[in-house]
């Protein structure tokens, strides 16, 4: 009986190793292990994707916010696209062009509602211009209505959106109208569906129910004609504009709606274009008549002056900033969050310096890690001799001291943090007894909470037992021989303690520092509840951005930063120390 | 202080009781010395006293009564560290984080010695041992048997002239801890320093030591040379505990001229010699080993006492025969023989005729 491998070797021809069918033996090892590891996946695999799902995703996605910014380019699509030719370090306000975008950007972004929180975005960068986006929104109507009006005395049918729907709609402008209905698309936040999204809803459609028909599906019943696009290209934008949200948004249909005010504002705009008049003599398509009328009144339908128009509306729109803070933050991805995050800020000559008044990022990052070092520090002293009674006292012992160390892990935080306050405040038991000793005069109560000094005793006594716990479980595995090796060698306690007991418990120390110091560094409640102002870590300014001023981008860059951090700090530490070197139990 | 020049010993416990629990000795007044040079082991089953008489010399316990005494010098109350007595511990206990040249080097370092002193004092402790090319290496990075040379090594390496070794071969396979025993008596004999040794195993302290304490119940229960105390035990526990031994049960009947004459249980009568029984109808325990036992009559002595023997077990090990019999009511009847040509080999079933030299069958207390 010679099997295959035999074979090989006997002959001694290099070449792979074959199992007794042939097979190469790799790929048969490869074969035997795979149930193995199909199970072992398969019993891993609810916690990875609860995982997932829960956790890495949403942390995922709210880092990506620490850069996202298309919120500016979507909103105001033709504005930023006007704006790129503008030199913001000019000292000049923008063209009429620009306030033009802005005008029709600005109508459609108003109608949806969605210009507030591209104030409040830009807000965040530049006081003010939330208010600005917020009052402009509600005038943007006055500079239509007054040509509706004129238009309405030159010719009835001019106020009827049937006879607007006859004018405008046609053939051929299919283009047009499809990018006015993907910008609206982007203006509200949608995209068009994805295969995947599709084939979710055939599936869907097939188990429940279907889902309701895409916006890029929906049919407008409205096409642009192409003849009205060449004579009158600015109002057949704003009417389709005004298509794609009649029917998108309101659910209703375009021929029975009146046109917005912008529409007639673009009316008057493309009149006054050079070439118009004789575009518009040389037509011959519906509502003709009123179009020839029209021209012979333009003298009552002036060019609408766009700049003016805002300059009335709020002068602000006038002031350079703001119209740099719009440029500066109009790319789809920034890294204005970050440079925030270290008091820095982005201006149009580049990157400068916060004010001095407004830098406090560099000042919390730095307070937050020395406040956990001292932490870690003072963890570290008081932890190791219970940690070295644990470990030495007879079981029985041990376990009731065990029990002391443990007890506060199984008191909610919140009672923890809450007893200190308790405990350190001016009125507080620790001031009392002090005062009550003599040791502390009554009117000169001693400030040891609402500061650093309150959230130290308090995150000291909360992190304790993470520092305990890995120190107990190293020192447990040293037997008391090399303490008595080292005596009986000729040290004293102090040498066989420092130069033989010590040395073999800093992975204890270690893997104790690495917990607290990386839970410290995030922590959040206890900072808040016992921090006041000059005690608060990072974090509760990442919880502020997060729920009060709502700037989740800063919040994003912050934690982003904060977790860039732990991990430097973390590599940093397993090349001085070694990971392996880390002992948890 | 007088005491001691007189007494001329090296070692010296006196009158020593230790107590943990206040209630039961665990070392029932110890007395015990032993010169300079000596290899003396400590032998007994555990919970003995034997590891507590070492750590009290070590001084990591406290003697609760009496004086142990070093040179001449009561060390009751001097701290380990001052005692300068190496100690070489059942599972090494070398320190894990240091090389084995810095664990060597530690017992100087805490002595204030010089750089280049500690490097040709450790070089020659390793060299000692044979791992002389071992200086950069982790303990863990070392065979059982490399750890058991480093840990000795460190026990010498600062001259101490009284070196602790509590069963430190216990974790070696066999055929390296006889290869250890000769390595360490060796050693020891070469550097000329006091060994004071603890072990379970009979056969360590049979072979390496000059003396043998053997230890039971908080007791020394014989102390004598490894001969002495295999073929002169002086009561059955020593005899039962040190190597494989026959037991019968009896009465004295006759005790005249340094024989006596030993009614078993069953009735038959054999000669033994009275090691300590005193008098007749005191009740005996008769031990006798089995390489002792003859069943050729040819070789046993005119009028000697027979008894009668029923083989039940013949193992062929070898070297030796060992042949199971029941003799006088006992299934454990152990007989060794030697593995010649001449011997004839038993069949189990087969009926015999055992005797023994009157000499070699000691009659022992009954307990």
């Amino acid at each position: 009986m010679t099997d295959a491998t035999h074979d090989t070797t006997a002959r001694g021809k290099p070449g792979p190793m074959l199992a007794a069918d042939g097979t190469p033996l790799k790929r048969s090892l490869a074969r035997a292990l795979r149930m193995q590891k199909i199970r072992a996946l398969l019993l891993i695999a609810p916690l990875l994707l609860f995982v997932l799902v829960t956790f890495i995703a949403p942390i995922a996605d709210m880092l990506f916010r620490s850069v996202e910014n298309d919120i500016v380019a979507n909103t105001l699509p033709d504005t930023v696209e006007e704006l790129a030719s503008w030199d913001g370090a000019s000292g000049e306000t923008p063209s009429e062009a620009v306030y033009q975008a802005l005008y029709f950007d600005l109508f459609i972004a108003a109608e949806a509602k969605e210009h507030t929180k591209l104030g409040t975005r830009l807000n965040y960068e530049q006081t003010g211009i939330s208010s600005l986006f917020r009052s402009t929104g509600r005038n943007l109507d006055d500079l239509g209505k007054d040509y509706q009006k004129t238009l309405k005395k030159i010719d009835k049918s001019w106020d009827d959106g049937a006879f607007w729907y006859a004018l405008m709609s046609g053939e051929g402008g299919e283009e047009v109208l499809e990018s006015h209905r993907l910008q609206y698309m982007q203006l509200i936040g949608q995209s068009p569906r994805s295969i995947i999204s599709r084939f979710w809803c055939v599936i869907r459609g097939i188990f429940y129910k279907a889902c309701p028909t895409a916006l890029e599906d929906i049919d407008l019943n409205f096409t642009p004609s192409a003849e009205a696009a060449q004579m009158l290209p600015a109002t057949v934008a704003a009417y389709s504009d005004f298509a794609v949200f009649t029917v998108l948004a309101d659910g209703d249909v375009v021929a029975e709606e009146d046109p917005w005010e912008a529409v007639y504002a673009a009316f008057a705009q493309d009149l006054n274009a050079p070439g118009t008049v004789e575009k518009i003599q040389s037509y011959s398509g519906p509502g003709q008549a009123e179009l020839l009328a029209v021209t012979e009144n333009l003298a009552d339908l002036p060019a609408p002056d766009f700049k003016t128009t805002f300059l009335d509306i709020d002068k602000d729109w006038g002031k350079i900033e703001n119209w740099q803070t719009i440029k500066i933050y109009s790319p789809k991805y920034t890294s204005g969050y970050f440079l925030n995050s270290v008091d820095l800020m982005k201006t149009p000559e580049g990157i400068d310096a916060r004010p001095e008044n407004q830098r406090i990022y560099l000042k919390l990052f730095k307070r937050t890690l020395f406040m956990s070092l001292v932490i870690t520090g003072s963890c570290i002293l008081l932890g190791y001799p219970v940690a070295w009674i644990l470990a030495n006292l007879p079981a029985r012992k041990a376990n009731l001291l065990m029990i002391l160390v443990l007890l506060p892990f199984w008191t909610s935080l919140l009672v923890r943090t809450s007893a200190w306050k308790i405990m350190l405040q001016q009125q507080g038991v620790i001031n009392d007894t002090l005062v009550w000793l003599g040791l502390v005069a009554d009117g000169n109560r001693l400030v040891m909470i609402n500061n650093q000094f309150g959230t130290i005793v308090a995150m000291t006594h909360i992190l304790l037992p993470f520092m305990i716990l890995p120190m107990y479980s190293v020192m447990q595995t040293i037997p008391p021989t090399y303490l008595r090796a080292a005596k009986s060698l000729g040290a004293t306690n102090w040498t066989a303690f420092w130069r033989v007991y010590f040395p073999q418990t800093v992975p204890g120390i270690g893997a104790g520092s690495i917990l607290v110091f990386i839970l410290s560094i995030g922590y959040y409640i206890t900072p808040e509840i016992v921090g006041g102002t000059t005690g608060t870590f990072i974090s509760n300014r990442i919880a502020y951005h997060i729920s009060s001023s709502l700037n989740w981008g800063l919040a994003a860059a912050l934690g982003t930063i904060l977790l860039g951090v732990v991990l430097l700090l973390y590599w940093a530490y397993d090349r001085i120390v070694g990971i392996d070197n880390v002992k948890l139990g | 202080m007088a005491d001691t020049l007189t007494s001329g010993a090296f070692v010296e416990f006196e009158r020593v009781q230790k107590s943990y629990d206040g209630e039961t000795l665990v070392v029932k007044d110890l007395n015990l010395s032993l010169p300079k040079g000596e290899f003396l082991t400590m032998l007994g089953p555990s919970g003995s006293g034997k590891t507590t008489c070492l750590m009290m010399l070590a001084g990591f316990e406290t003697a609760t009564h009496g004086d142990i005494r070093l040179d001449g010098v009561s060390i009751n109350n001097i701290p380990p560290h001052k005692r300068g007595i190496g100690m070489v511990f059942q599972n090494y206990a070398l320190f894990p984080h240091m090389t084995v040249a810095e664990n060597l080097s530690f017992p100087l370092e805490v002595r204030k010695m010089g750089k280049a002193e500690r490097e040709q004092k450790v070089q020659r402790a390793l060299d000692m041992v044979q791992m002389g090319a071992f200086g950069g290496r982790r303990p863990s990075q070392l065979s059982g048997g490399q750890q058991q040379r480093i840990a000795l090594a460190r026990a010498l390496v600062f001259e101490a002239e009284l070196v602790l070794m509590d069963e430190p071969l216990g974790a070696l396979d066999k055929q390296l801890r006889e290869h250890m025993q000769f390595e360490i008596k060796r050693i020891a004999d070469n550097l000329g320093i006091t060994v004071v040794y603890v072990t379970h195993d009979q056969t360590e302290a049979l072979t390496m030591s000059d003396r043998v304490a053997v230890f039971n119940d908080g007791r020394i229960q014989q102390l004598a040379p490894p001969d002495e105390l295999y073929e002169a035990p002086q009561n059955s526990f020593v005899a039962q505990f040190i190597g494989e031994n026959n037991t019968l049960e009896g009465v004295v009947k006759e005790i005249k001229g340094g024989t006596c004459i030993v009614q078993l249980d069953g009735g038959e009568v054999i000669d033994a010699k009275p090691v300590n029984v005193t008098q007749p109808g005191e009740r005996t325990r008769v031990s006798i080993r089995p390489e002792r036992v003859e069943y050729n009559k040819n070789r046993l002595q005119e009028g000697a006492h027979t008894l009668k023997a029923e083989v039940l077990e013949f193992i062929y090990m070898g070297d030796i025969f060992r042949t199971r019999l029941r003799v006088a009511g006992n299934d454990e009847f152990i007989i060794k023989t030697r593995n010649a040509p001449d011997v004839e080999r038993l069949k189990p079933g087969q009926q015999i005729e055992i005797g023994w030299l009157p000499e070699d069958c000691r009659a022992l207390d009954a307990n």
